[in-house]
């Protein structure tokens, strides 16, 4: 009996002030566009997270538990739902009681940093891990890296550091004519085991479901159970991974999106035989059918499925390298806000707005893109180096003056603190939300 | 003496070189003659106040804005609906176009508020033949001595005015076609910056080199041609109580300040900065303005990983621009064709030594610049490391760079204007 294995991944990038020019740097000014990040949280919270979450939460009494799912958090979005949007972090404990919800671990940062550090991306899940258990008190088991970017050697470091489970996107140059409906071993691992993303059932739900050019629409439930049982009839796992915001934001409730959600648990169990599990669960009910080898990186990005949309041209790579070049001065400096200023301008989004891909793909990149062009997008992110790196100079020369250590308040593992950010938005007194 | 100037531009919005030109020369002009009339394009709802009035030529609707006595006493300005920029290119006249429809609909507004709706010319050509007839007409209005229109895309409007009237046609160039765009010339442009020259009286050239272009590439007789240099006002106290800020960033700055088209040679700045970067770590590069190749640029900063020493600010304001040029340490125009070159002497004014291109106008009165060609980037990035390393050389070069400022004055460009008019009168 195969079972349905479904993860949503919530993130919502600190977008920057798209008016942060070459005059706004050096006057200590914020650079972060809190009024926009603001707007745009609470409207996708009131569009997509309360209500899905409510849905989800009447699907999980209603079928007592048979219908389960999965979560992965960004820590970012986290930052800025406790700041601005207390009640959603409430509802997601309250999912996290019936008992039926899994969260994964990735990045704290939403960011690229398995491109470019090893040790900034033990850092970031670190944190991550510290903030699921301080916010609801659990420890995932399962990793996700950014936007799916993986490779071998990713797996091997998510199993030093205790994951069992690690998930990728099923990307046919790689599989070749095997099934992404297996779970598979990653190449040099013995503990960690990998689930891949039929991306092809994920994006009729993330992609086509409003398109009425597709032949396929209008898209209800039972259709889709339909397919998910021809699906299922060969395979141990259908891997369904989407972003949370195609409930709602991505497809306005309008669409109908929320009627199909609504009736999928319910036409999966009339149709099929399927088994709702979140991937822990499969990890643990299904054996590896083979190792699977990724020697290069690979996403969920796309047509390539590569990381060509965040380092595919020079205005990436120049930012990418400039934001990296700093890893060991910014951790030298001990310093917890710059070393979590430093964290955010790691995050993916940034260096996908700089994506010069044309046709349809650039398509994707200009809707979520906040400035006016890759090459806005790419001056202001240079601009905000430049202003960050004078931060870092200052402090580094206060450091030199004052010489007392700040460490002599702080615990040895500093640099894995929950950043001053989360515990001034009140987020600690919440500690471990209980409902 | 009564002068139709059909110009560009108006303070505080001043874009480009032409309109401090224009701006520039008028001012001095107003103390020489009895009255100016100032005829320029403006977008609709492109700011200032001022009286509204409609041009009365019967088969014309169009709005014309009249503000008065913004220069002097004797002075007033027609602006005239239309959505012609200096340096438009026909590319960029589309997109405009686009832009506007756009807004109008964003803003629910009716086509036109002057119930005017032929709108804007549908290309930049159309536009410039509508600008021609519409701006042409003014001479109607009242009684002038002359006429005098300034680069191409206000000749037509020029010839329009002297047929009408059969007064005297000055055409002022400060731009060719063949400065713009190279041996890659638009044959339309080139068409009617000859028409003009023609039917002209005399010409006005900001140059020798402009003049030697005009008389090779177009075919005009040299005697019809005056070189007349742009001057400054050389206001030393307004650059004083110019906003001053401390610097931001550490190093000394290197500035290109310009549009960023083929004709202003950005290029060879950035691979001479880049040159420079890797021999001296304080300097940091700033490349201030906007145009077509500023997405190149951007795209070739980031493949010499620059970033942290080079610099985009897109298009500056005029409060930026005095921000910019009060903590340059070193200015360069590496203009690959420039008829005169304003820029420098704004740099100088702030004192700030510079280097120009053998191939602009304005290196033919500074005796005190460096003197480079635009193509030898090793020859710019050497001048750089010169100028930025020995302060000697730099006090030196300002020194004589005020100097040389000190023959050049937009009164007496004005004096060289009037005796031009006296002339053909």
């Amino acid at each position: 009996m195969a079972s349905l294995c479904l993860y949503f991944q919530v993130h919502q990038p600190i977008r920057l002030r798209p008016d942060f020019d070459y005059f706004a740097i050096g006057n200590h000014q914020d650079y972060e566009d809190h009024d926009r990040n603001k707007e745009i949280l609470t409207r996708v919270a009131q569009n997509c997270y309360l209500k899905t979450n409510q849905i989800l939460l009447d699907l999980i009494n209603t079928h007592k538990g048979a219908f389960r799912v999965a979560f992965s958090l960004s820590g970012i979005v986290m930052d800025q739902l406790a700041q601005w949007a207390p009640e959603v972090l409430v509802t997601f404990a309250k999912l996290r009681d019936t008992g039926a919800v899994e969260f994964l671990s990735e990045t704290y940062y939403h960011s690229l940093a398995s491109l470019a550090s090893e040790k900034e991306w033990k850092r970031q899940v670190r944190l991550h891990r510290e903030t699921m258990m301080k916010y609801f008190g659990v420890e995932p088991r399962v990793v996700r890296n950014t936007e799916l970017i993986y490779k071998n050697d990713l797996a091997l470091v998510a199993e030093s550091m205790g994951f069992r489970g690690i998930i990728a996107e099923g990307v046919e140059s790689v599989l070749g004519w095997r099934s992404p409906h297996f779970v598979y071993q990653p190449e040099g691992a013995s503990l960690i085991k990998l689930l891949l993303k039929d991306y092809h059932l994920s994006d009729d739900i993330a992609f086509r479901f409003s398109d009425r050019q597709w032949k396929e629409w209008p898209l209800d439930a039972s259709k889709y159970a339909m397919w998910l049982k021809t699906a299922g009839e060969v395979g141990d796992t259908i891997n369904l991974f989407l972003d949370y915001e195609t409930f709602g934001e991505h497809h306005k409730e309008s669409t109908g999106i929320f009627e199909f959600l609504r009736h999928l648990p319910g036409e999966v169990f009339k149709q099929t035989s399927l088994t709702f599990m979140t991937p822990s669960e499969v990890i643990k009910n299904y054996q590896s059918v083979a190792p699977l080898n990724f020697a290069h990186n690979t996403s969920w990005a796309d047509r390539e499925k590569d990381i060509s949309a965040w380092l595919g041209n020079h205005l990436q790579n120049a930012s990418f390298a400039a934001v990296y070049a700093m890893e060991k001065d910014v951790l030298a400096s001990k310093n917890q806000d710059l070393i979590h200023a430093w964290g955010k301008l790691q995050t993916s989004d940034y260096f996908y707005y700089m994506c010069t891909k044309p046709y349809t793909d650039g398509e994707v990149h200009s809707y979520f893109n906040p400035h006016a062009s890759p090459y806005d997008a790419f001056i202001v992110f240079a601009n905000v180096l430049n202003e960050f790196k004078l931060k870092l100079k200052n402090v580094a020369k206060t450091r030199k003056i004052t010489r007392k250590p700040l460490a002599a308040s702080s615990g040895p593992s500093e640099s894995d603190q929950v950043p001053a950010a989360a515990s001034e938005a009140g987020i600690s007194n919440l500690e471990t939300l209980n409902t | 003496m009564r002068v139709l100037m059909l110009g560009w531009e108006f303070p505080p919005h001043i874009t480009g070189g032409l309109g401090t030109a224009c701006h520039g020369l008028s001012t001095a002009l107003s103390h020489l003659v009895h009255e100016i009339t100032f005829v320029l394009p403006r977008l609709h709802g492109d700011s200032s106040g001022g009286r509204v009035t409609l041009i009365g030529a019967a088969d014309i609707r169009d709005s014309v804005e009249s503000s008065e006595h913004w220069l002097s006493s004797n002075t007033e300005t027609f602006s005239i609906q239309s959505s012609l920029r200096p340096y438009l290119t026909a590319w960029e006249y589309d997109e405009q176009i686009r832009w506007i429809a756009q807004e109008r609909a964003r803003h629910h507004l009716e086509p036109s508020i002057f119930g005017f709706s032929g709108d804007y010319g549908k290309s930049l050509f159309e536009e410039v033949l509508r600008y021609g007839d519409i701006a042409g007409r003014v001479v109607l209005k009242k009684s002038f001595n002359i006429i005098h229109a300034h680069d191409w895309m206000t000749f037509l409007a020029g010839v329009k005015a002297k047929q009408l009237s059969g007064l005297p046609l000055i055409v002022h160039v400060h731009a060719l076609e063949f400065d713009r765009s190279g041996n890659q010339i638009d044959q339309r442009i080139f068409d009617i910056e000859k028409y003009g020259m023609n039917f002209a009286d005399r010409i006005i050239a900001v140059s020798q080199r402009t003049k030697d272009l005009i008389v090779q590439k177009y075919g005009i007789p040299a005697h019809k041609i005056h070189v007349v240099y742009n001057g400054t006002f050389n206001d030393q106290a307004s650059i004083a109580a110019a906003p001053k800020r401390r610097r931001p960033l550490p190093g000394k700055t290197v500035v290109f300040l310009g549009r960023i088209t083929m004709q202003k040679g950005p290029e060879y700045f950035l691979e001479a900065a880049y040159m420079v970067a890797k021999k001296i770590n304080d300097v940091r590069f700033v490349m201030a303005g906007s145009g077509d190749l500023l997405p190149k640029m951007i795209t070739r900063m980031a493949e010499l990983k620059l970033l942290d020493r080079f610099h985009f600010t897109g298009f500056v304001s005029e409060k930026q621009r005095a921000l910019l040029l009060s903590e340059t340490d070193l200015f360069v125009m590496p203009s690959v064709s420039e008829p005169f070159g304003i820029t420098p002497i704004e740099a100088i004014q702030y004192g700030v030594p510079v280097i120009v291109t053998k191939q602009s106008g304005v290196s033919e009165i500074l005796r005190h610049a460096i003197k480079v060609d635009f193509w030898d980037v090793r020859k710019i990035a050497d001048s750089m490391i010169n100028i930025l390393t020995s302060p000697e050389l730099a006090k030196q070069l300002v020194e004589g760079s005020k100097l040389d400022l000190s023959t050049i004055s937009w009164f007496r460009a004005a004096d060289q204007v009037h005796r031009v008019y006296q002339e053909v009168l």
